[in-house]
C-alpha cells in the first residue's frame, strides 16, 4: 500500500518535470526551426542584402526585407504614438483620480477591448476607418488603405495591454509612498508627477516595450487596413506591407518559387529574434520590479 | 497655477478615458449596426449552399463548427500541459528555484510571440511531417498559441492560493500528488475561468490557422480532412466584390463577436463565483 503510493507519487514527478521542460525546448526548436528553414536563402544572398535592399522580385530570386521592415516600424510607431498617452493619462486617471466605482466599470471596459479578436478590429478599420482618411483626410488621393489606416487600428489594438499593465504598476507602487507625499501638502497631480511617475518609470518603458513587441507581430487587422503594395511607404497615406501580412498573404502558397518559402521563413525568424528580445528584456525587468515591489 | 495645471492635467485624462471607452461602443456599435441586417437563421444553421460566395443562399454553420471543434482540442491539450507544469512549478519546485524562474520566462516569450510565427512554425512542422492542412494541424497550432496564455493565468490563479493549505496536508502526511488532488478542487473554478479567457482567445485568430487549418465548405469529418474557421470565413467573406456577400462578412463577424463576448461573460460569471468560495 505503501509502496503504491509513493511509486504514483514518483512518476508523477517525472511526468511533471518533463513538462516543464517542455516550454524551455518548444522555445528552442521554434528558434532553431525558423532559423534551419530561413539559412538557404540567407546563405544566397546574404543576410546584410536580404535586409538592406528595397527591391522584392520572387520570381528572379531577389528578395529586399527593407520595405517590409520599414512598414512595420512606420505602423508601429504611429500606433504607440496614439496608444501610449491615451493609455497612460487613462492609468493615471484610473489609479490616482477615479472612485472605485469607475474604476469597477473600467475593468470590463478593458477586458472587452482585450478580448475582440484582430479580424474583428479589421472589419471595423475597414469599414470606418479606411472610408474616412479616403474621403476626409486624403480626399482622394489615397485609397484609404495605408500606414495612417493600420496605425490606428494598431493602436486602439494595444490600448487594452498598455492600461492594463500600466494600472498594474501604479497601483505597485506602496501608498506610504503616496501618502507621505500628499500629507506633506503636495497636491494629487505634483504626487503624481514627483512620485508616481518617476517610481514607475522604468515600469513604464518595459511595458511599452512590451506592447511595441505585440505590435510588430500583429497580422490579420493591419493586413486588412495597410493595403499591402511591395513599394516603400513615403508618407502617411501610402500603402505599406508590415512582415506578419507578407507572410500571412504568401506563405502556403507560392512555395513552388524556389528560394520564397525560404525567404517567408526568414521574415518569420526576424519577428521570432525581435519579439523575443523586446519580451525577454521588459518581462525581465516587470520581473525585477515585481520582486522589489511585491505586487 | 498648480491649480489649473491640476485642473487642465485632469482634464484631459478624463478625456482619454472617455475616448477609451467611446471606442469600444464604436467598434461594437459598428459590428451590431452592419452585421444585424444580414444576420439570419440561416447564417447559424446551414452550410454553404452552391454559389454561396456569389451572393446565393447558405450560411456558415462549417466555420461556427470547424472553430468549436480547434477550440476544443486546443483547450484539451492545453490543459493536459499546462496542468501539471503549473502544479510542478508551485508545489514541487523550491519557491525559489532557477528552473521555476526559467520555465516561467520562457512561457513569458512564448507569450509574446505572434500568431503569424506559430501559423507558419505550425505549417513547417506538418509539411515535414507530412501532414497537410487539416483539422489536427489547425488543433495542434492553435494549442501553442494559448498554452503560454493558459499556463500564465493558471499560475496566478495558483499563486492566490493560502500555502497553509498545502502545507497543512503535507504534514498530515500525504504525498505531493495527493496534496494536489485536494487541492486542485479549491482551484478548478479558477481554471475555469482561466480556460474560458484563453478559449476566446484562440478562437478569434486568425493567422494560426490560416495555414494549418485550411477551408472549407463541409464540416470537418476527420482530423486529416481541412476544417473552416469563422474568422478566416469573415476574412474571405470581406474580400468578395459581391456586395451580398461583404454583407455576410458583417454577418459573420457579429457572430463571432457575440461568441467572444459569451465567453467573456461566462469567464466573469465563474470568476465572481471563485472570489465567493474562496478560502
Amino acid at each position: 500500500m505503501h509502496r503504491l503510493r509513493e511509486i504514483k507519487d514518483k512518476s508523477v514527478r517525472w511526468f511533471m518535470r518533463v513538462m516543464a521542460f517542455s516550454g524551455i525546448l518548444f522555445l528552442l526548436i521554434i528558434g532553431i526551426a525558423l532559423f534551419i528553414k530561413s539559412y538557404p536563402v540567407i546563405k544566397e544572398s546574404g543576410l546584410w542584402k536580404l535586409l538592406a535592399s528595397g527591391s522584392w522580385k520572387p520570381s528572379s530570386g531577389v528578395f529586399g526585407f527593407l520595405p517590409f521592415i520599414v512598414s512595420t516600424l512606420y505602423v508601429s510607431a504611429i500606433a504607440l504614438a496614439i496608444a501610449l498617452p491615451l493609455s497612460l493619462l487613462t492609468a493615471i486617471y484610473l489609479n490616482s483620480y477615479a472612485s472605485a466605482g469607475i474604476r469597477r466599470f473600467f475593468e470590463p471596459v478593458i477586458d472587452l477591448l482585450s478580448g475582440i479578436p484582430p479580424v474583428i478590429y479589421g472589419v471595423w478599420g475597414t469599414i470606418t476607418i479606411v472610408p474616412f482618411i479616403a474621403n476626409n483626410i486624403a480626399s482622394g488621393s489615397s485609397s484609404g488603405y495605408s500606414v495612417m489606416a493600420g496605425g490606428i487600428v494598431l493602436a486602439v489594438m494595444i490600448i487594452p495591454l498598455l492600461v492594463g499593465l500600466l494600472t498594474e504598476i501604479f497601483n505597485s507602487i506602496p501608498v506610504e509612498m503616496t501618502d507621505a507625499s500628499l500629507s506633506l501638502g503636495a497636491t494629487k497631480w505634483q504626487t503624481v508627477k514627483r512620485i508616481i511617475l518617476r517610481r514607475s518609470f522604468p515600469g513604464i518603458v518595459a511595458v511599452t516595450v512590451l506592447s511595441l513587441s505585440r505590435a510588430f507581430g500583429e497580422t490579420m487587422a493591419v493586413l486588412m487596413v495597410c493595403g499591402n503594395s511591395t513599394r516603400m511607404p513615403h508618407s502617411l497615406l501610402d500603402a505599406c506591407y508590415p512582415l506578419p501580412a507578407l507572410i500571412a498573404n504568401n506563405y502556403g502558397e507560392m512555395l513552388s518559387i524556389p528560394g520564397y518559402e525560404s525567404a517567408l521563413m526568414l521574415a518569420a525568424f526576424i519577428l521570432f529574434v525581435i519579439v523575443f528580445f523586446f519580451n525577454g528584456i521588459s518581462r525581465l525587468t516587470l520581473n525585477h520590479l515585481e520582486k522589489r515591489f511585491h505586487f | 497655477m498648480q491649480k489649473a495645471e491640476e485642473n487642465i492635467f485632469k482634464v484631459i485624462m478624463i478625456i482619454s478615458s472617455l475616448i477609451i471607452f467611446g471606442l469600444l461602443l464604436f467598434i461594437l456599435g459598428t459590428i451590431v449596426w452592419k452585421g444585424v441586417p444580414a444576420l439570419s437563421w440561416d447564417m447559424i444553421t446551414k452550410l454553404p449552399g452552391g454559389g454561396f460566395y456569389l451572393g446565393k443562399e447558405g450560411g456558415v454553420l462549417n466555420a461556427i463548427a470547424g472553430s468549436f471543434y480547434i477550440i476544443l482540442g486546443a483547450a484539451a491539450i492545453s490543459i493536459i500541459i499546462s496542468v501539471p507544469l503549473v502544479m510542478y512549478v508551485n508545489f514541487y519546485l523550491p519557491r525559489k528555484s532557477p528552473l521555476a524562474g526559467m520555465v516561467s520566462f520562457s512561457f513569458d516569450i512564448l507569450l509574446g510571440i505572434p500568431s503569424i510565427v506559430y501559423g507558419a512554425f505550425g505549417f513547417a512542422l506538418m509539411i515535414f511531417l507530412g501532414m497537410r492542412a487539416s483539422l489536427g494541424g489547425g488543433i495542434i497550432a492553435v494549442a501553442m498559441l494559448i498554452t503560454p496564455i493558459m499556463m500564465r493565468s493558471f499560475d496566478e490563479v495558483t499563486r492566490l492560493l493560502p500555502r497553509d493549505l498545502p502545507d497543512s496536508l503535507l504534514s498530515l502526511g500525504s504525498t505531493r500528488y495527493e496534496m494536489i488532488k485536494v487541492i486542485m478542487r479549491q482551484l478548478i473554478p479558477g481554471f475555469v475561468t482561466a480556460t474560458l479567457l484563453a478559449t476566446g482567445r484562440g478562437i478569434g485568430d486568425a493567422a494560426t490557422v490560416l495555414f494549418t487549418a485550411g477551408y472549407t465548405d463541409n464540416l470537418p469529418g476527420a482530423l486529416s480532412q481541412p476544417a473552416a474557421t469563422l474568422p478566416l470565413s469573415i476574412f474571405f467573406q470581406l474580400g468578395s466584390p459581391v456586395a451580398e456577400v461583404q454583407n455576410r462578412a458583417y454577418a459573420s463577424a457579429l457572430i463571432l463577436t457575440i461568441l467572444i463576448l459569451l465567453f467573456s461573460f461566462a469567464a466573469r460569471y465563474f470568476s465572481s463565483k471563485f472570489s465567493r468560495n474562496r478560502l
